[in-house]
């Protein structure tokens, strides 16, 4: 194998999205369904076969750059579209691919009643496209059009019932909060490209520790304003409010874009950028915190959210934020590991909502589910491997990376953290728990008209629901504790993570702490689970107790906060104020007043000048003879 | 020999009058005389130099100047024929459809 062919991998789905739009509805449901899996598919078989051949290669060499052409050269600056496959870009491309086309194929089920079927996989293939460019790129600038090519999609995506105003609304807002974080992003390039004269990651990682001084400002800035950008895309503190409003897009979109692959681009970044960070500890232990406080607050929301999409909307950002919380550790590996089990379970958690969804036309409150386990075997089969997996139960993938972040954030010393994440990892337990009980147990609470509709989804969607759960078993085995020299996933993506030139010490726990730490993380998550089985099953009296025991407290989760109405009220509103004032004053007295008043004025002098212009030849003449005369007094005095 | 002054006096006076009909004659045919008168007035100046400084130069001017009222008067005369078939007037304070 002399090529591994990275560009190929992108290049399939934008194929797909121009063959779509050229075709358009001469395709048909059936062609449009085949165009977009078969893209997708297809480059997973390519993105599968590159990964073989870069595992093929001796440890140093795992790093393919594969230079496509060079977009523009300014000087010695120059951005090229050129891929680079690492394990780490690795890892990301395979997840993509392989969870994307499985929500693809589950698609073609979950739209097939949609008018608008073909716009919805042509965004689909789009997002494809762009994610694959971000996970691919070997430079910031080729990253940071991914980057924007996602957001497009998300915001297209969202949006995509554009005739719902709520939808409408909330894509708005998921693209004006990204807008924020990537400005920070472009800011944090900005500074490295002056910095380091590049853009490129080689490059920039190989000047980073010879032009930044360790722990200065400037670095410390950077890294900041590119966590920022992260904070955006990967919906943490202070922009997450746009992904539980994201909910408004079709499910299979929230699987796939706003959990499995695109909110996870923050991570990748941050992952990508380790060099920089490890140079900062300032921004490290913003990142750790920020990671650890989201992870908590969103687990709180989730507890008294009764939308089912919103619930795993919630814990979405929950789950980010140990993944944040990871890497603010220097616990980087761990991080990505949790990207990928993160991918499996959630992906399967909203596909099986989907389901659920689907089965009750269109119903989305929990509190008129319940009792759905007979109707819905397939579904709650493996919508329980995935609470599990989820809760942090042993043998599930999640489990085990959830339990390395939290090992690692102890090893490091972050006890606090550590402390924040054992507490979350009880209220995803929980709340996941909640989930699955007020959706499959219980007595149905469903109304007539769903109930009357109620069946199990087509093969198309319960195919890929299985797969996932297969994966949400087995996806953390690569990632076994207590191996020496690090486990499979941590060795595979230690030629990257470990290659900056600044090394941060490696934690090694004892085996006795390291049983502990597992046995307090199953503790809780059993504590967790058996919590939520007691207050919402077994005596569901305890909940209704408890709600209305601490109804303040109650009220301040279901109304998350009120972030969004804080916001609004120190953002929105003063700007909306600012624009109104902008727009009266600014632009329609002084801006308009400038233009009309050098019109007027205009005006006003040709109707006195015009007034020379009678008409008369004879006039014109008279004038001629008088300047000939001014002329000759003038040169005969 | 008539003295210089004598000459350029003539001049000044057949100019003035050329001047003075373009400015208050009506009749375009009038106002272009008159220009002729100008340019004829202006003709004699040049004869009148060359021949006090015994050069050529002025007599060629003179030349040139004919030909060029000759072409003009040319394209003039065109102009007001136009003129009097579309306005059937050629009375210049009748068109001021210039005015602004």
């Amino acid at each position: 194998m002399r090529l591994p062919l990275l560009w190929i991998i992108p290049a399939l789905p934008l194929a797909a999205v121009l063959l779509n739009l050229v075709l358009g509805d001469r395709l048909g449901k059936r062609g449009s369904a085949w165009l977009a899996c078969g893209s997708v598919i297809a480059a997973f078989g390519f993105a599968l076969r590159a990964v073989l051949h870069l595992a093929g290669l001796p440890e140093a060499e795992r790093h393919v750059i594969e230079f496509a052409w060079t977009w523009m050269r300014v000087g010695d600056f120059s951005a090229d579209v050129s891929f680079l496959l690492d394990p780490l870009s690795a890892v990301m491309v395979l997840v993509v691919t392989g969870v994307g086309s499985l929500i693809h194929v589950y698609a073609t089920g979950y739209m097939s009643h949609d008018p608008s079927f073909r716009r919805f996989f042509l965004y689909l293939n789009l997002f494809m496209f762009a994610m694959l460019t971000l996970v691919l790129a070997d430079n910031y600038l080729l990253l940071f059009v991914g980057w924007e090519g996602v957001g497009l999609c998300s915001y297209l995506l969202i949006g995509f019932w554009y005739e719902r105003p709520s939808a409408a609304e909330a894509g708005k807002k998921a693209f004006i909060v990204n807008r924020i974080g990537d400005f920070g992003f472009m800011l944090g390039a900005f500074m490295l490209v002056t910095a380091t004269g590049s853009l490129n990651f080689d490059r920039v990682f190989a000047a980073a520790p010879h032009v930044f001084v360790a722990g200065g400002a400037a670095i410390t800035l950077a890294a900041l304003l590119m966590f920022l950008g992260a904070t955006g895309k990967s919906a943490q503190i202070p922009l997450f409010t746009w992904l539980p409003d994201a909910m408004e897009g079709p499910t299979p979109v929230s699987a796939l874009i706003h959990a499995a692959t695109m909110v996870t681009a923050g991570v990748y970044m941050l992952a990508r950028s380790h060099v920089l960070f490890e140079l900062s500890p300032v921004a490290m232990e913003v990142v750790a915190v920020i990671g650890a406080a989201t992870a908590l607050m969103a687990a709180t929301i989730g507890l008294a959210q009764n939308d089912i999409k919103r619930v795993l909307a919630y814990s979405t950002v929950s789950q980010l934020g140990y993944m944040f919380m990871a890497c603010g550790v220097g616990a980087f590996g761990a991080g990505i590991f949790h990207v990928m089990t993160h991918a499996f379970f959630k992906a399967l958690l909203f596909l099986g909502a989907g389901s659920v969804i689907h089965a009750l036309s269109d119903e989305q409150d929990m509190r008129r589910m319940g009792g759905l386990a007979p109707k819905l075997p397939w579904t709650h089969a493996t919508m329980a491997v995935a609470t599990l997996a989820i809760a942090g139960v042993p043998f599930f993938s999640g489990f085990f990376s959830k339990d390395e972040i939290l090992a690692d954030a102890f090893a490091s010393g972050h006890y606090g953290i550590w402390a924040v994440g054992i507490v979350g990892a009880a209220l995803t337990a929980f709340y996941m728990t909640r989930l699955y009980v007020l959706t499959f147990r219980g007595a149905p609470r469903l109304s007539h008209e769903a109930e009357h509709h109620l069946h199990e989804s087509p093969p198309s969607m319960i195919a890929p629901l299985v797969v996932l759960a297969v994966l949400s078993v087995v996806g953390g085995y690569v990632g076994m504790p207590f191996q020496e020299g690090g486990h499979a996933f941590a060795r595979w993506l230690r030629p990257v993570l470990e290659a900056g030139d600044v090394v941060v010490p490696h934690h090694e726990l004892s085996h006795g702490a390291e049983w502990a730490l597992l046995l307090v993380s199953v503790v809780v998550a059993l504590l967790g689970i058996g919590g939520a089985l007691q207050a919402y099953l077994a005596s569901p009296g305890i909940a209704t107790a408890l709600r209305e025991r601490f109804a303040g407290a109650h009220r301040l989760l279901e109304n998350k906060y009120w972030v969004d109405e804080v916001y609004d009220a120190i953002v929105v509103r003063p700007f909306m104020a600012a624009s109104q004032w902008l727009w009266r004053v600014w632009d329609s007295l002084v801006v308009d007043g400038l233009v009309n008043g050098v019109g007027y004025t205009l005006e006003l002098g040709s109707g006195m000048l015009k007034l020379v212009q009678t008409g008369f030849v004879g006039t014109y003449a008279l004038w001629i003879a008088l300047g000939v005369i001014a002329l000759v007094l003038h040169f005969t005095r | 020999m008539i003295p210089l002054s004598w000459l350029i006096a003539l001049s000044a006076v057949v100019f003035a009058i050329g001047v003075v009909g373009v400015l208050v004659r009506r009749n375009a045919l009038v106002i272009f005389m008159s220009i002729e008168l100008m340019l004829n007035a202006a003709n004699l100046a040049f004869v009148a130099f060359a021949n006090q400084m015994k050069s050529l130069d002025g007599q060629v001017f003179v030349f040139f100047v004919m030909t060029v009222a000759a072409a003009e008067v040319a394209i003039g005369l065109a102009i007001i024929v136009h003129l009097f078939r579309l306005r059937e007037t050629v009375f210049v304070d009748e068109i001021h459809l210039l005015k602004g």
